[in-house]
């Protein structure tokens, strides 16, 4: 096989693995858009958030620390201890839980009815807050998360393509737990909406929210339902890229990348999400090995957008944005 | 059949005024009383405020900005209007929808089986499914298809069958004939009938079709611009001539359209 080939199919790879982690972002503005038609400026910061209070919960940090001692002139800094990365885990997810709560009782509860602008307007808001909050909380430093997760070059894989091709794949070891982490994920989600009762609510209210309170369906307890879940969700994508590339800032910024994920595969489309960020992904990658070189590089930051726009002007609704049923 | 004299009041709307976005004055004092077994019908043309009343008691007008601000709802004797819908279901009142707003992305029994969303007793559910397919035999066919693409006439038994899946006491039936051909209104009209005698369920019938609706109803109020101007039973009100005149289309003169009438006339007769 041509050295060229090869190249391209190890950076295809990579591609698809970095396109999982796209996808897992979108998956968290799809859930909530489709539920309740807000466009979740905050997901990013979300995922930043859910990183930083892991990273915090992990190494026994004292939250506000730097707060409470200019108040009270203590000098607090650390509990002394390290959790396991498990219950750190645990505890995050309980965190993004109560902040689902809190999300709803303090913003959405107020803004039932409102127009669509005001509440994406509102999630602005609130990705501000959010990031100032966790900064406050933990921190604004550059943090290590590490859950012991396998990183570095996964070697049968470098050992099998190299007897096979007579060159070794990278392929991080990283990349393939977010890609597995991913896949069940995405299983879970679609079992739980299918088939679970409050599944079923979820996608009521996704459909006819009038209607889902006619049967006594809680909008307000499906709201802090799918706002958990896409705090979870957050979570999951804040430590692939956090145990990537440390948790600060710019992590948040992924959710930049979910974007085009969104354009291309539709909004309300969980496979839309995935197979988006699949395309994404490894389409980016392949168009900086094999068009970057002759155009100066850097194509990484523009091709995924340049790619959505090509297809928003074909397909408006995206690859799988949900079919509008149309009877009269 | 109901004797109105003996049974007691499930349901009691006291001169409840509606207004809504803080502007908008659309109930102006409505009263009725729904005793418990019957079919009571809300007649009045378009926009004379039936939907209005049928949200205030479900209490969904608070999700299209609407408010009772005066006069009281009460459901066996209890005051309900700060109830949210969840509640209320619960209590045994849901309201089937105008326009039958079915989740259309769901299947049609994915659909029955939200009805039964406020539900504890889990076990007797299944049974209530088979009792809703021995109604509707024609969604049983269909359980598996999905709800958006079923015709109009299924998507009326869809939403009568997932409010029946709460089992509830009352079920407020907002215009189940709107858009159905004449056979098929016929057809549901049966069905709420057998409902109503064998489950014992109780109906608040919101309906534009007088005609069909008096038929199969017990008692009738008629609202026009918001106000009750006329109630008694469906038989008096069916040989009723101002009734026949203006709601059945029919006259001693012979058939005259609702348009021709000249609305003093009707004002002056029905509130002297
Ligand atoms: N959400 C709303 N906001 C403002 N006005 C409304 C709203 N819903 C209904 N109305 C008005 O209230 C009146 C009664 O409407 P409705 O109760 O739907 O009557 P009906 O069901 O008898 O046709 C109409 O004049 C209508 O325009
Ligand atoms: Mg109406």
């Amino acid at each position: 096989m041509p050295d060229q080939l090869l190249y391209a199919m190890e950076a295809g790879l990579n591609g698809l693995m970095a396109g999982v982690m796209y996808a897992l972002v979108a998956l968290g503005f799809v859930l909530i858009f489709k539920a309740s038609g807000i466009f979740n400026y905050a997901q990013g910061v979300l995922a930043l958030f859910a990183a930083l209070t892991l990273v915090g919960l992990q190494d026994g940090q004292v939250p506000f620390a730097h707060l409470i001692n200019a108040v009270f002139g203590t000098d607090l800094h650390s509990f002394g201890w390290t959790l396991p990365a498990v219950v750190a885990i645990a505890l995050a997810a309980g965190v993004m839980v109560l902040l689902a709560v809190v999300i709803e009782k303090l913003v959405l509860q107020h803004l039932v009815n409102q127009a669509p602008i005001i509440l994406f307007m509102a999630t602005i808001g609130m990705a501000y807050f959010l990031e100032g909050l966790g900064d406050l909380m933990w921190g604004a430093d550059i943090k290590k998360l590490d859950i012991g997760l396998p990183q570095g070059i996964n070697e049968t894989i470098d050992t099998l393509t190299y007897n096979a091709f007579g060159y070794g794949f990278f392929i991080d070891n990283l990349d393939i737990v977010a890609t597995v982490v991913a896949a069940v994920l995405v299983i879970s989600l679609t079992l739980f909406s299918q088939y679970t009762k409050y599944g079923r609510a979820l996608r009521a209210v996704a459909d006819d929210h009038q209607a889902a309170l006619s049967v006594g369906i809680s909008l307000r307890f499906i709201w802090v339902l799918v706002w958990s879940i896409a705090g979870i969700v957050a979570l999951v994508a804040g430590i692939m890229w956090g145990s990537k590339s440390g948790v600060q800032f710019s992590l948040s910024l992924i959710a930049l990348k979910a974007l085009p994920v969104l354009m291309l595969g539709g909004f309300t489309s969980i496979p839309g999400a995935i197979v988006g960020g699949l395309i994404i992904g490894m389409g980016e990658k392949l168009f900086e090995f094999w068009i970057g070189p002759m155009i100066g590089g850097a194509t990484e930051n523009w091709f995924a957008y340049v790619l959505a726009l090509v297809f928003l002007v074909f397909r408006p609704q995206g690859l799988f944005g949900e079919k509008i049923i149309e009877r009269v | 059949m109901l004797d109105a004299g003996k049974t007691e009041t499930l349901l009691e709307v006291n001169n409840i005024e509606v207004i809504y976005n803080h502007v908008i004055l659309v109930l102006k004092g409505v009263s009725l009383a729904v005793p418990k077994g019957g079919i009571t019908a809300l007649l009045g043309g378009n926009g004379a405020g039936k939907t209005t009343t049928l949200k205030a008691i479900s209490n969904l007008l608070h999700s299209e900005r609407g408010e009772v601000t005066k006069g009281s709802i009460l459901y066996r004797g209890e005051r309900v209007q700060d109830l949210d819908p969840a509640a209320l279901v619960k209590l045994g009142v849901i309201q089937v929808m105008e326009g039958r707003h079915c989740f259309e992305h769901l299947t049609v029994e994915e659909n029955l089986l939200t009805g039964a969303y406020t539900r504890t007793d889990t076990g007797a559910i299944a049974a209530d499914l088979d009792m809703v397919y021995t109604y509707f035999p024609r969604l049983k066919e269909r359980r598996r298809s999905q709800a958006g693409y079923t015709s109009g006439g299924e998507q009326q038994m869809v939403a009568i069958g997932r409010a029946l899946m709460s089992k509830p006491e009352t079920i407020l039936l907002d215009e189940p004939s709107m858009g159905l051909a004449p056979q098929l209104v016929e057809q549901i009209f049966e069905i709420v009938k057998a409902v109503n005698e064998k489950e014992g369920v109780t109906f608040l019938l919101a309906e534009q079709n007088t005609n069909v609706a008096l038929r199969y109803a017990h008692y009738g109020y008629i609202l026009e611009s918001g106000r009750v101007v006329m109630d008694g039973p469906a038989k008096d009100l069916r040989e009723n001539p101002d009734v026949k005149e203006f709601y059945l289309g029919m006259s001693d003169e012979g058939r005259k359209s609702f348009r021709d009438v000249r609305s003093y006339r009707r004002r002056k007769r029905w509130l002297a």
